[in-house]
């Protein structure tokens, strides 16, 4: 592809894909653009009319609004640093050799196959519920008042069952960069005089650093819109306390049929990510360089 | 400071013996080379020296103290591995200082080691580059300083220069024997290329199967090889190997000539055959001669010789000079 004449009809060849690319992105997002601005009630079809900033005044002055982002933060990092932290102790033991590697490697992969509204459901009923959950009935046992997971700590219970969702995907990311390290260097560094502590420190984590980078940017762009989880748990209750930024827009557009306001939450949204992206990318990504 | 014993040092990795039982005594200040086969067992006991595997029975002493239970950060020993083991994310600075950090040294007296490491090793205007950014005898130069600035008491090497390119490897090889009458430290260094064991080393110990086949300084071993395969091993050409009614007239099983100690005549000699293809590196010449008899023989001739494929030729050995072999490959005085 370095002649002018290969150039110009690789580009011709890709022009359909990248066409048909751009439509599929730029069409819907021209459409919310567009209803963001509209007084558009589903309850009240044919009556739209061109409201201007209407719909972002009224969504970012809402109380709601500021929770959810609030919540989506927190959900966002008290997920990675559980994912981060557990999947690299979780990792360090899978390395290790041991009987029965094989099937515990898969057993701790398995919860990345379940989908996220199974896994909240199983941890709803069987886990967290203060009458016949598993964790209710442990703290009975232990002579303690049951916690209500889902009513009294709503977010700290989400917080979990998404990270427990995650937690797999760390591990497996973390323990491939794991076993990349050369063993002659963990040899090396034992021959120095570094014992196991000072080896995690000075070898391992920064082998590690790039994997948990790449963790960080793919987690983070999908816990930013936690959706399923929310909904067959605790549906973004009580109150706000556990509503997201995804939670609110749908609140917005399918409980209260607003789809001028949904439009205009969805576009906030949108500059929300793409803010948490750029301060990413400027922050880690240049471990990802070189 | 510096001795290292293996007493009936033997080594299983499960079923496989790899290591059946050695008896090694490398005297202070010495710089032993343990040559060999691929998979004869050269890291592995490299690595039993450097504590980085457990032997399975036996008993390693160093400066005349058992050591074999104590971890590898305890022997006082510094490792050059074949790939450097560089930490890639520190720089060249950080790398050299891992060992002294390690071991608590104060900052000051740390940066002053370092800078005297990286003086003698020439590595002054590379000290914040990243290992990344360095020349494979750089790098290896690096992975020397690293193990030079603890001041152990010995150092092992394990084939360090087999990822440098011929003439760089030459470089290096000097590099390594300057620094050796520098510090006066013992160094065991593996290699499998025998040009570096002869140059290099005080005494050779010369590994097959995982068995010593013999011990001595390069001389000796050129000069009296105790069997066969020390015979074929060290040299370059190989020595021939004679079998059949040419080592009969000797009255034993195998005879040996090295291909130096030979003479190649135009008719008459001993043995006669016809020239096969020749080998002209300019200060001398290789002959590859075909016998009725007794197979192939490599001839050296010095210099330019005439001699053309098919031509007949005849080859006198140098009496004083042939090598007899029993049955079991034993040499025969
Ligand atoms: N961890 C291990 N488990 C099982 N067998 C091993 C292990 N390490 C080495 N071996 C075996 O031990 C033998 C000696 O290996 P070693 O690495 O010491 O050879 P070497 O002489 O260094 O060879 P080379 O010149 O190719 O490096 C080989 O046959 C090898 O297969
Ligand atoms: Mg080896």
């Amino acid at each position: 592809m370095s002649t002018y004449h290969s150039r110009a009809a690789g580009r011709l060849m890709v022009a359909p894909s990248v066409v048909l690319l751009f439509l599929w992105m730029i069409v819907p997002l021209g459409l919310t653009i567009y209803f963001s601005f509209l007084h558009y009630n589903l309850l009240m079809p044919g009556t739209e009319t061109w409201t201007g900033f209407l719909n972002y005044s009224y969504f970012l002055t809402d109380p709601a609004f500021f929770t959810a982002i609030v919540n989506t933060l927190l959900i966002v990092v008290g997920v990675l640093i559980i994912t981060i932290v557990g999947g690299i102790l979780l990792a360090l033991l899978l390395d290790q050799p041991m009987f029965g590697q094989g099937i515990l490697r898969i057993l701790v992969i398995s919860p990345f196959f379940v989908m996220p509204t199974v896994a909240a459901l199983v941890w709803k009923n069987m886990f967290m519920n203060p009458v016949s959950g598993l964790l209710a009935f442990l703290q009975k046992s232990m002579g303690f008042q049951p916690h209500d997971w889902l009513a009294s700590t709503p977010l700290l219970a989400i917080i979990i069952i998404v990270a427990w969702q995650w937690l797999p995907f760390a591990t497996l990311i973390l323990l491939t960069a794991l076993q990349s390290l050369d063993e002659e260097q963990r040899e090396a560094a034992e021959m120095d005089g570094a014992g196991p502590v000072y080896r995690f420190i000075y070898i391992v984590m920064p082998h590690l650093g790039r994997a948990v980078t790449v963790v960080i940017l793919i987690q983070t762009i999908f816990l930013l819109s936690v959706f399923a989880e929310i909904l067959v748990t605790t549906n973004g209750g009580p109150g706000t306390d556990s509503t997201n930024l995804a939670y609110l827009v749908y609140a917005q557009a399918l409980l209260q049929y607003d789809v001028g306001g949904a439009s205009a939450g969805g576009i906030v949204a949108v500059i929300l990510a793409n803010i948490v992206a750029i301060f990413l990318m400027r922050m880690i990504g240049k471990t990802l360089e070189a | 400071m510096g001795s290292i014993t293996l007493q009936q040092v033997n080594k299983k990795f499960g079923e496989v013996n790899v290591i059946p039982s050695i008896d090694l005594q490398v005297e202070e200040g010495e710089f032993v080379v343990f040559v060999g086969p691929s998979g004869c067992g050269k890291s592995t006991l490299l690595r039993l020296i450097a504590g980085l595997e457990d032997v399975t029975s036996g008993a390693v002493l160093i400066d005349g103290k058992d050591a074999t239970r104590l971890p590898p950060a305890k022997r006082q020993l510094s490792m050059v591995f074949q790939s450097y083991a560089l930490y890639p994310h520190m720089s060249v600075r950080a790398n050299i200082a891992f060992p002294l950090k390690m071991a608590g040294m104060p900052k000051a007296e740390i940066d002053a080691k370092v800078a005297d490491a990286a003086e003698t090793l020439n590595l002054t205007d590379y000290l914040d580059r990243k290992p990344r950014q360095l020349s494979g005898g750089q790098r290896q130069r690096v992975a020397i300083g690293r193990a030079i600035v603890r001041q152990p008491s010995a150092f092992l090497f394990d084939e360090p220069l087999s990822n440098l390119d011929a003439a760089l490897r030459v470089n290096m090889r000097l590099e390594i024997s300057e620094l050796h009458q520098q510090l006066k430290a013992t160094m065991i260094y593996v290699t499998h290329d025998q040009v570096e064991a002869m140059t290099m080393a005080d005494k050779i110990v010369v590994l097959n199967k995982g068995q010593v086949e013999q011990v001595g300084s390069p001389l000796d071993l050129y000069r009296s090889p105790a069997n066969l395969f020390v015979a074929g091993f060290i040299g370059s050409p190989r020595m021939n190997f004679i079998r059949g009614a040419a080592a009969a007239a000797f009255g034993v099983e195998t005879i040996g000539v090295r291909p130096e100690h030979m003479t190649i005549l135009s008719e008459g000699g001993t043995w006669q055959g016809t020239v096969g293809v020749t080998e002209h590196l300019g200060s001398d010449t290789f002959l590859h001669v075909h016998t009725e008899d007794m197979g192939t023989l490599t001839v050296r001739a010095g210099g330019y010789v005439g001699f053309k494929p098919g031509d007949r030729v005849g080859i006198t050995p140098d009496a004083d000079r042939i090598h007899k072999f029993d049955g079991q490959g034993k040499a025969v005085k």
